[in-house]
C-alpha cells in the first residue's frame, strides 16, 4: 500500500495492514519465474515449429508466416480454454501462459463462455473484451503516438 | 534448428519479465500485458523489435509485446504508401489475423462450450 493512502488510515487500520501484509504468503518468485520461462519458452517453440511448417509446406515467407501461426495458436488456446485444460496450465505457469498470444485468446474465450448465461448479445458480445480490451486500447493508442512521432520526424527530413 | 533454441530462450525470458512484473511489482495480469504491449510499441518505433524477431523468430513474435510492434509496423507501412492518414488505416493491418481469429474462435467457443466450475 502506498504511503499516501496509509496516512489516511486510523492507527488501528494501520496496525491491521501491517498484520495482514506480514501474514500474506510470500510469493516464490524464483520458482514462478522458472515455470514461466519453461512454459513460455515451450509455447514460443511450438510457434517456431508452426512458422517452419507454414514456410516449408505453404507459400509463406518469414514475415507472412506470423499471421497463420498466431491464428493456429489462438485456435488451440480457445479449444483448450473451452475444454477446461487451459486454466489448469495457467495456474501452474503464471506469466508463461499469460504473456504469449495464447493468453490473449484465453481471456477472450473464457469471458465469452462465462457470460453466455446473460445472453448472446449483451452477455457474450458485451463481455468478450472485458479483460482483453485494455491490451487493445493501450496497444493502439501507444502505437498511434509512436507512429505519428516517427512519420513527423521522417517528414521533417530526419532519420 | 538454432532458431528453435533462440525462440525458446527469448520467449521464455519475455515471460520471465512478465512474471517479475506480476510478482515483484504486484501488477495484475492485465496491467502486465498492457505494459508489455506499450514497451513493444516503443521498441517497434525505434526499429529494435523487428531485429529481435529476425533473431529469435517466434520467441519474439508470439509474446504479446509483438502486438504493440505489429500495430506500429502496420501504421508505418501504410503511412509510407498513403501519407499520414495511413497511420489510422494501417494500424490493424498486420494484427488483423490475430484479433479476428480470437473473436471468431472465441464466439464459436461460447456457442459450443458451457462454463465450468
Amino acid at each position: 500500500m502506498s504511503n499516501k493512502k496509509r496516512k489516511k488510515l486510523t492507527p488501528t487500520q494501520q496496525e491491521y495492514q501491517d498484520f495482514a501484509s506480514a501474514r500474506e504468503p510470500k510469493r516464490p518468485i524464483f520458482k514462478n519465474c522458472l515455470k514461466a520461462f519453461l512454459v513460455g519458452g515451450i509455447i514460443c517453440t511450438i510457434g517456431q515449429g508452426l512458422i517452419w511448417f507454414f514456410m516449408t509446406y505453404f507459400d509463406f515467407n518469414e514475415k507472412t508466416a506470423g499471421s497463420p501461426t498466431s491464428s493456429v495458436l489462438i485456435f488451440l488456446s480457445v479449444l483448450f480454454t473451452g475444454l477446461g485444460f487451459y486454466d489448469h496450465i495457467a495456474q501452474w505457469a503464471g506469466a508463461g501462459t499469460a504473456i504469449p498470444v495464447t493468453g490473449f485468446a484465453n481471456t477472450i474465450a473464457s469471458a465469452a463462455i462465462e457470460h453466455r448465461s446473460e445472453g448472446f448479445v449483451l452477455g457474450v458480445g458485451g463481455n468478450m473484451f472485458k479483460i482483453a480490451g485494455p491490451v487493445i486500447v493501450y496497444g493502439v493508442f501507444s502505437a498511434f503516438v509512436v507512429a505519428i512521432i516517427k512519420v513527423t520526424i521522417e517528414m521533417l527530413g530526419g532519420m | 534448428m538454432e532458431k528453435f533454441l533462440w525462440a525458446f530462450i527469448v520467449g521464455g525470458l519475455i515471460c520471465v519479465i512478465g512474471q517479475l512484473l506480476m510478482d515483484g511489482l504486484k501488477l495484475t495480469p492485465a496491467h502486465t500485458t498492457c505494459t508489455l504491449v506499450v514497451v513493444g510499441a516503443i521498441l517497434g518505433g525505434l526499429g529494435l523489435y523487428d531485429r529481435l524477431v529476425d533473431f529469435a523468430g517466434a520467441g519474439a513474435s508470439v509474446p504479446i509485446s509483438s502486438f504493440g510492434n505489429q500495430l506500429v509496423q502496420g501504421a508505418l507501412q501504410e503511412a509510407k504508401r498513403t501519407g499520414i492518414i495511413g497511420v489510422l488505416t494501417g494500424i490493424f493491418e498486420i494484427t488483423s489475423a490475430g484479433i479476428s481469429s480470437a473473436i471468431i474462435f472465441g464466439f464459436l467457443a461460447s456457442l459450443i462450450f458451457k462454463p465450468k466450475g
